[in-house]
């Protein structure tokens, strides 16, 4: 039992079922111990600090609910997918262009062209993708296509083809593609904001918060600071579709710590779809986040959760991306134990289209997968991706955060470790800040 | 009434031990 303070409640998951429970400070002591000692040795433990009367009472909440399945300390078997489901891609990340007109410091695609040449994707690979995923996808109804980069808007004719050419064939398999775009928000102009509104297409747009902050690490190509044109195309953006389907995602680094302020700085422009993230890669240079930068970044998420509940209780509330979480239903077993699925039911595709794992991949060849031409060719990889679940990760297994987070993230894995099966240490420690503090926010959202 | 325990939400994790039909992720998908 995972046993945490949140906002002055004590709180108790069970990492296996996903029961959360709130607890008095005697049952959070009990259920510490209950998969490692038996009720006898319990009592004898805490019997110094407690009546003998409350341990027998918390000890008999406790058999209640495992009586009702709700504690349960044994992992269930790994599950093994069917021959057929191997393979099937499912999203696919499309790289419409490597080129920017930006040059973010912390950029994993090396201000915008994955250290490779500057190139735009054109339709004839455009379509070709979209047959690969068509044909590679199995009996799965429901597809995805993020337009990627780079910035994709760069090449927003392409884009527009390719959405055109999606639904058209998509329609005749008898299959969905969900459409979504990430943009650094430069070239919103009246043709592509009513194309994306038309299409109901879901948008990420860059914004790192206060001016200073995000000048400082995202300039423009000609080193002036993007903030002021950036916010306002955001949000004349957001405005025009009704504030919905879309977020607002930052970054932030060792020159932000205090990155709360520009959750609430974003939140004082108008907008309620938010995600500020640390920023990944970057070893030695200046902005990089550290195991010395932990505790004030966990506090930095305590102050954060207090501004979330604050809006909630005074009835204008925000989404903030990593609080958002499902204590009821959230996806099935199988899914929270191998996560994105990246590698194998989600690619990433290059203009020339090559294929990768996903687009932290891109650019490395020991990681290239084939390409929308030839289909999937690296069947190894396919195979190492799909078994880097939970089961492959000792120390997932032993998180209380697992069902969760699904073993975290690949690519940060792989480039902090050298292999996808070690996570890396600081994200791991983040996002279980995270996840407690979205269970908290569950508990009062629930209690309410 | 518990005393000490209040159940907040019933774990039903175990209770599907995947088609992926839901939407690329983690904790928050919506699933069939």
């Amino acid at each position: 039992m995972h046993v945490f303070k949140f906002s002055g409640k004590t709180l108790a998951l069970d990492p296996i079922t996903g029961t959360l429970l709130e607890v008095d400070d005697l049952a959070g002591e009990v259920l510490k111990l209950w998969h490692h000692l038996i009720p006898e040795e319990i009592t004898a433990v805490l019997s110094a600090r407690y009546s003998v009367c409350d341990l027998a009472e918390a000890l008999s909440e406790v058999e209640e609910l495992v009586a009702a399945g709700l504690l349960d300390a044994i992992m269930p078997p790994e599950p093994v997918p069917t021959d057929a489901s191997v393979g099937q891609v499912k999203a696919l990340c499309l790289h419409v262009a490597h080129d920017c007109n930006l040059r973010c410091r912390y950029c994993f695609a090396g201000t915008g062209n994955f250290g490779c040449e500057r190139t735009i994707m054109d339709t004839a690979t455009g379509r070709a993708a979209i047959d690969f995923l068509l044909r590679s996808s199995g009996p799965r109804r429901h597809l995805e296509v993020d337009f990627f980069g780079g910035e994709p808007l760069l090449n927003f004719p392409v884009v527009r083809d390719i959405v055109a050419y999606g639904e058209e064939q998509a329609a005749k398999f008898g299959k969905v593609i969900r459409f979504t775009l990430t943009t650094n928000a430069t070239l919103l102009d009246d043709a592509v904001i009513e194309f994306l509104n038309d299409k109901q297409m879901a948008v990420v747009l860059s914004l790192d918060g206060r001016e200073a902050v995000n000048d400082r690490m995202r300039p423009l190509a000609d080193g002036a600071g993007s903030y002021s044109a950036v916010s306002q195309a955001v949000r004349e953006f957001v405005k025009r579709r009704n504030g919905e389907n879309y977020y607002v995602r930052g970054t932030y680094t060792a020159h932000n710590l205090d990155f709360a302020t520009d959750v609430m700085h974003l939140y004082n422009l108008g907008l309620r779809e938010l995600s500020i993230e640390p920023v990944v890669g970057g070893a030695g240079e200046s902005y990089t986040l550290t195991q010395d930068h932990l505790a004030a970044l966990c506090r930095e998420y305590e102050r954060l959760a207090d501004f979330y509940l604050a809006k909630q209780d005074e009835g204008d509330p925000f989404n903030f991306f990593h609080f958002n979480m499902a204590t009821y239903g959230g996806p099935c077993f199988g899914k929270r134990v191998s996560g994105c699925g990246a590698g194998c039911d989600y690619l990433a595709v290059t203009p020339a289209g090559d294929l990768y794992p996903c687009h932290q991949f891109v650019g490395q060849q020991e990681f290239a997968m084939g390409s929308v031409y030839t289909g999937v060719t690296a069947t190894s990889l396919v195979s190492e991706f799909g078994r880097a679940n939970l089961y492959r990760k000792p120390e997932c297994l032993r998180c209380f955060a697992k069902f969760f987070c699904s073993g975290g993230c690949h690519a940060h894995a792989y480039h902090s470790n050298g292999t996808i099966l070690q996570p890396d240490a600081l994200h791991c420690e983040l996002q279980k800040k995270r996840i407690e503090i979205a269970l908290g926010i569950s508990a009062f959202r629930n209690v309410q | 009434m518990n005393k000490h325990i209040k159940v907040i939400a019933w774990g039903t994790i175990k209770s599907t031990a995947a088609c992926k039909e839901c939407q690329t992720a983690v904790g928050n998908q919506v699933c069939n």
